[in-house]
């Protein structure tokens, strides 16, 4: 009998896995709580380290997943239970679903800014977050301030939610250094004149061509890289951003002015994934992402059998790795169906 | 007169928007490769004068970028042109040219 797995998530994971379990010959229901697959990709206009546009990857994965999965838009799960080696799944719509296994393909959120209230999102006209600069980038509108001028000066927080003990997330969320290069040089090539600050602790470029990238930025662009965590923003009068921060590499204490303050705000795991993981018994990390039965071997299965993991729902990732993570999750869940 | 011993303190917070970005401005145009140091401070580790003097290349460069005149003025001419952390220099910044044309400009300011 034709096995089926119940996809949570219709995001890069979601899509790649369910590719490849159709291709193993295993039917897949993938169940998507927006209306339209693709995840977050969907508000990427261009991507690191290329800058090629987010649409050539999205219209890939939709080509290489067509018609091979049955895929659920605007689902909303009401509950997950599982009964003799088969998973129940009641939707809100009250339509029931089963499976022999599970994915957990349900990514991340981004972090709230309004919780560094010292950067002043929600507060200030001129910050903004890198999502929304991105939707900016993707509108094809041109970038102005909130009071309708080209800005001139241009300021990126990076590590905002990420590395912070004071929001309790403590982990790094990896792509958010890179993104900020890439938007820093984008911002630059919409306005040469501009002048573009990255603010830092560290400049994590780990991947390969990241740090070409940063080094372009450096290079080419002109990019100003200013080590030391911002402390503070207050906005002045005319609605530009008056920034405080050490300036660690000198030891002193700066202050600067920018028109436009960008907060490259990281990872976090949805209360949704919680609440799933939490029904099913699934672990939960301290980072409050999931947590795989092994983390170097055992990458894809849980500690309960039958559910599994892929992408970014066990913390930040990228998506080379996420489709590379998503194909490896189809081969080990493969795996458990055969010898079921 | 009575000293209470109070002395004014000059502020130590850098004005970036108020700084004199002149001499960047120079040494952009004359050696651009400064763009891209990492201030990983190789160049100050291996710098004779910084080993009998306080002479720290690194941060005077650093200075500078932030536009603080004052300090670079005072420390550039410690560097003998050796030439060594041109050597360990791992972005390929080239720094004897760099120091020079930081004199250039400074010198152009007086």
């Amino acid at each position: 009998m034709k096995k089926t797995v119940l996809v949570i998530g219709g995001g890069i994971a979601g899509m790649t896995a369910a590719a490849r379990l159709a291709d193993l010959g295993i039917s897949t229901v993938i169940l998507e709580k927006e209306g339209e697959a693709g995840g977050h990709l969907r508000q990427w206009d261009r991507l690191f380290p290329t800058r090629r546009p987010g649409r050539d990857v999205l219209d890939y994965l939709s080509q290489d997943l067509n018609g091979k999965a049955d895929i659920r838009l605007g689902a909303m799960i009401e509950e997950i239970r599982k009964e003799t080696g088969e998973f129940i799944l009641t939707l809100q719509s009250g339509e029931t679903l089963r499976g022999d296994a599970i994915l957990f393909a349900t990514g991340f959120e981004l972090f709230d800014a309004r919780k560094k209230e010292e950067y002043g999102y929600g507060i200030y006209d001129n910050v903004i977050t890198s999502a929304e600069l991105e939707a900016v980038f993707q509108s094809g509108r041109p970038l102005m301030t909130d009071q309708g001028f080209p800005p001139k000066r241009v300021g990126f927080v990076h590590c905002v939610g990420s590395r912070d003990e004071k929001v309790g997330n403590l982990y790094c969320s990896k792509v958010c250094c890179v993104t900020g290069v890439k938007q820093a040089i984008e911002i630059r090539e919409m306005y040469p004149d501009a002048e573009v600050f990255g603010f830092y602790m560290d400049l994590r470029m780990f991947d390969r061509f990241f740090e070409e990238l940063y080094f372009e930025a450096q290079q080419k662009w002109d990019i100003k890289f200013l080590r030391g965590r911002m402390s503070e923003c207050a906005e002045n009068q005319d609605h530009t951003i008056l920034l405080k921060l050490e300036d660690t590499l000198t030891s002193r204490p700066l202050k600067m002015t920018v028109d436009l303050l960008v907060l490259l705000v990281g990872f976090v795991s949805s209360a949704e994934t919680l609440r799933l993981a939490t029904m099913l018994g699934v672990g939960i990390g301290e980072d409050r992402f999931l947590v795989p039965e092994d983390m170097h071997i055992r990458a894809h299965t849980t500690k309960v059998p039958g559910v599994f993991l892929a992408g970014a729902v066990k913390g930040p990732s990228c998506i080379p790795n996420v489709i590379a993570d998503a194909a490896a999750a189809a081969m080990r869940i493969h795996q458990y169906l055969v010898h079921s | 007169m009575v000293d209470f011993g109070y002395t004014a303190h000059y502020d130590r917070q850098i004005d970036f928007d108020r700084n004199d970005k002149r001499v960047l401005e120079h040494l952009k145009q004359h050696e651009p490769s400064v763009l891209t140091c990492i201030a990983c401070g190789g160049c100050t580790a291996t710098c004779t004068a910084g080993h009998f003097t306080g002479f720290n290349i690194r941060l005077v460069q650093t200075l500078l970028r932030r536009g603080e005149i004052e300090p670079v003025k005072q420390e550039i001419g410690k560097c003998m042109l050796c030439g060594k952390c041109q050597l360990v220099c791992p972005r390929g910044v080239h720094m004897r040219n760099m120091i020079l044309a930081i004199q250039t400009a400074i010198t152009k300011l007086k």
